[in-house]
């Protein structure tokens, strides 16, 4: 086990920062989760209960179901994009930040199981 | 070097000619083959001079980069189930195989989002690394291995299963053979090369596949002037595909035109049936994935959560544009192979991709054909092995470092020396029970398997994991709960389910199928008498087709003669789901938040704020990575 006195986590997890960082990136992961997984289960819902809106013929023989399961890449893309130039602008920062100050320099055992 | 000779040696054994490369091309198979081999031999032999420690054996000493561990990933991600089994799934099935891909891309959201970070600052090696971080280090680490060694167990059946069928039917060496060279080979990597091996034979692998899937997409999709509606107006006007949509619908087909049939394949209901199967089944790859041991094991073979982030990105990049060629690979080979003739090498399609490959190249009698048709077959060899390697690496680490280290030699210094020793041990006998399980499960319908590992990773790891990291009263209780609920309710259900072989169904369907064919025979009987030339040659076609349906009828009654229940001793299923998923992912989280609330662990309460800090900063991470 990694030496608990080697950083004090009580006072990071005080620090107005660190619960700065906690409060916006669970807004934003559960925000997000939550979006995806609504998102996906449109996919079989749709196929099973709305048949009639997924045959409609769109663009040439490709209908609503086809162009809406690509969509489904592209909202994944899109997610994975925002979060992680939101993770690398924001909270990787703030996350350094406080590393930075609360990270100690003595060294850490080594060789132990975590 | 060793075990090339002796890869190269049973690919060598002539064997009965199977479907796939002609005899006069067979050279050229083993050609393409030996080359593939002999250089993800060549990377062994490099990374085995790298591995030196533990943490090398285990996580390649955490050297990975976010882009090499995104290839890797899908390299471990991308199995012959999805490779072949998707496209097969779209050649015979149009819309439903399709939209089964999607499952697989969005499942790494839930590992982005919410695992990948975390699992990366707060664990080392394994699974059990996080579970036991702010739990009683024992016993987590015994549920947390068993729950490894049981997911990882059932994926690696399917891929042993599928890998010797695969390679029988396409170089046309026995089944057992196969198994044992899949075995070998990947206990090669695995032995000398430890992580640092297997994720370069992961990233070849990966590299391959993919450069494999555009070369044929773009010979497909160029004639069209890669126009998305102009290609499939093509498949869709095909009366190989229209024939294919008849045959599934029945009945109800004979109403349709042959325009409305062939559209028909671009449209949802051919496959899933019941849409709460399909529900279901989504929950455990959604969940599953974040939860699958020799995935998450992938991330801390890079140094940062950063790095981990990175890989996933990559790995989404790469995983979705491969699924994304999988539609032009499915509805290209329905559309140039022929559904019915995918279905006659293999009824589950998995010849698809080869198949189409072949024929790209120029058909079974060209040069280019064989050799296509040998690439892309020497790819889904890689593919194997390199997953194969994956999952035993993940089972060897939960039984070295886990079991032996963590438990057995608990409170006891473990020398660096015997740790690898410990971890090459592990694999060597995981890798033996691996041959072995293959070579005993010939022939049974394995398919079940894949579907089960994600539910067991989704309905016991998955919530196990997540909770442990994000909510404060997790503790030792709760992740014992959730580890036996989740699992014993995945396999029970799974057992019930009507994915195993019911006699007294199959004997009733049979009977059924005998006595409808003879009123047809009646029937066409009439019409050959009648002198009309084109009802008496419809009415010989219709013969011919009953005659093989009571044939395969009859082999059924004949085959279950002597039983009346399923190996569970059941008649018919007692649930109903294909995939537990829906029922055993809530049961799983509710194991773990009434484990946590009845159980009182101070421990686990004390650890929450280091646990959190550590998570979200990284604090730390560097050094117990570093050796």
């Amino acid at each position: 086990m990694a030496n608990p006195n080697v950083v004090d986590w009580d006072a990071i997890i005080r620090d107005p920062r660190f619960q700065s960082l906690h409060r916006r990136k669970s807004i934003f992961l559960w925000g997000l989760m939550t979006l995806s997984v609504v998102y996906y289960f449109l996919l079989p819902i749709g196929a099973a209960y709305y048949q009639d809106l997924f045959k409609i013929r769109v663009w040439g023989v490709v209908n609503v179901g086809l162009l809406f399961a690509l969509s489904e890449f592209v909202v994944a893309w899109t997610i994975a994009l925002v979060y992680s130039r939101k993770a690398s602008q924001d909270f990787d920062k703030m996350a350094k930040e406080i590393a930075a100050e609360f990270g100690s320099s003595k060294p850490v055992r080594e060789g132990v199981i975590v | 070097m060793v075990a090339l000779l002796a890869a190269a040696a049973l690919v060598g054994t002539p064997a009965v000619a199977q479907s796939g490369v002609g005899a006069n091309y067979r050279w050229l198979t083993f050609a393409v083959f030996a080359a593939v081999i002999a250089l993800t031999m060549y990377v062994t032999y490099l990374a085995a001079k790298r591995v030196r420690s533990v943490a090398d054996f285990y996580t390649a000493g955490g050297g990975v980069s976010g882009l090499q561990n995104g290839w890797a990933i899908a390299g471990d991600y991308l199995s012959a189930a999805s490779f072949l089994g998707i496209a097969g799934l779209i050649s015979l099935y149009g819309y439903d195989g399709f939209m089964y891909s999607v499952g697989w891309l969005v499942a790494y959201i839930t590992v982005l989002l919410l695992i990948a970070e975390p699992c990366r600052n707060i664990g080392r090696y394994t699974l059990s690394d996080i579970l036991a971080y702010r739990n009683d280090p024992q016993k987590t680490r015994i549920v947390g291995a068993l729950s490894t060694i049981t997911v990882s167990t059932f994926y690696l059946t399917a891929q042993m299963v599928g890998g010797g069928v695969l390679v029988k039917t396409l170089i046309g060496i026995n089944y057992e053979t196969s198994v044992i060279g899949v075995g070998i080979l990947m206990l090669a990597y695995v032995l000398f090369g430890g992580m640092v091996a297997t994720t370069w034979v992961q990233i070849i692998k990966a590299v391959l596949l993919v450069a494999a899937s555009i070369v044929i997409v773009v010979l497909v999709w160029a004639p069209y002037g890669f126009s998305l509606p102009g290609f499939l107006a093509d498949v869709v006007a095909d009366p190989k595909v229209q024939a294919r949509v008849a045959s599934l619908l029945g009945d109800p087909a004979k109403a349709m035109s042959a325009a409305e049939l062939g559209q028909r394949f671009l449209e949802p209901g051919l496959y899933f049936k019941a849409p709460i199967d399909q529900i279901s089944l989504g929950m455990a790859l959604v969940f599953g994935t974040a939860g699958l041991p020799h995935i998450l094991m992938r991330f801390f073979t890079v140094r940062t959560a950063v790095q981990a982030r990175r890989s996933v990105v990559w790995a989404m990049a790469i995983i979705g544009g491969f699924y994304v060629l999988t539609l032009f690979l499915g509805f290209g080979a329905a559309h140039l192979v022929g559904s019915a003739n995918i279905a006659a090498v293999d009824a589950g399609g998995n010849m698809a991709g080869p198949l189409l490959a072949q024929y790209i190249g120029g058909g079974p009698d060209s040069f280019l054909g064989n050799f296509m048709l040998a690439f892309v077959s020497a790819v889904a060899f890689a593919t194997i092995v390199a997953v194969v390697a994956g999952l035993v690496l993940a089972s060897a680490s939960a039984m070295a470092h886990d079991l032996f280290v963590g438990v057995i030699r608990a409170g006891k210094e473990t020398t660096p020396r015997g740790q690898v020793l410990a971890a090459r041990v592990a694999t060597l006998i995981v890798g033996a029970m691996s041959i072995g399980i293959g070579i005993a499960a010939k022939g049974q319908n394995v398919a079940v398997l894949v579907g089960l590992a994600f539910a067991v990773a989704a309905s016991a790891n998955f919530p196990c994991v997540l909770l442990t990291l994000y909510w404060k009263r997790c503790n030792t209780g709760g992740i014992v709960a959730g580890m036996l609920i989740g699992t014993i309710v995945a396999v029970g259900l799974t057992l019930v389910s009507p994915n195993l072989t019911y006699p007294k169904a199959v004997k009733a369907a049979a009977h059924k199928v005998l006595e409808a064919d003879a009123a047809k025979r009646a029937a066409d009987s009439e019409a050959l008498a009648s002198g009309d030339a084109a009802a008496a040659a419809k009415a010989t076609k219709d013969l011919a087709a009953l005659d093989k349906a009571d044939a395969k009828a009859n082999a059924d009654l004949a085959k279950w003669a002597n039983e009346e229940t399923s190996f569970m001793g059941l008649e018919k299923p007692l649930f109903e789901l294909k995939n537990p998923g829906l029922i055993s992912i809530p049961l799983g989280f509710l194991g773990v938040i009434f484990g946590s609330l009845l159980f009182r662990d101070r421990r686990a309460e004390q650890m929450w704020n280091e646990v959190y800090a550590r998570q979200n900063t990284g604090l730390l991470v560097s050094k117990s990575v570093a050796h």
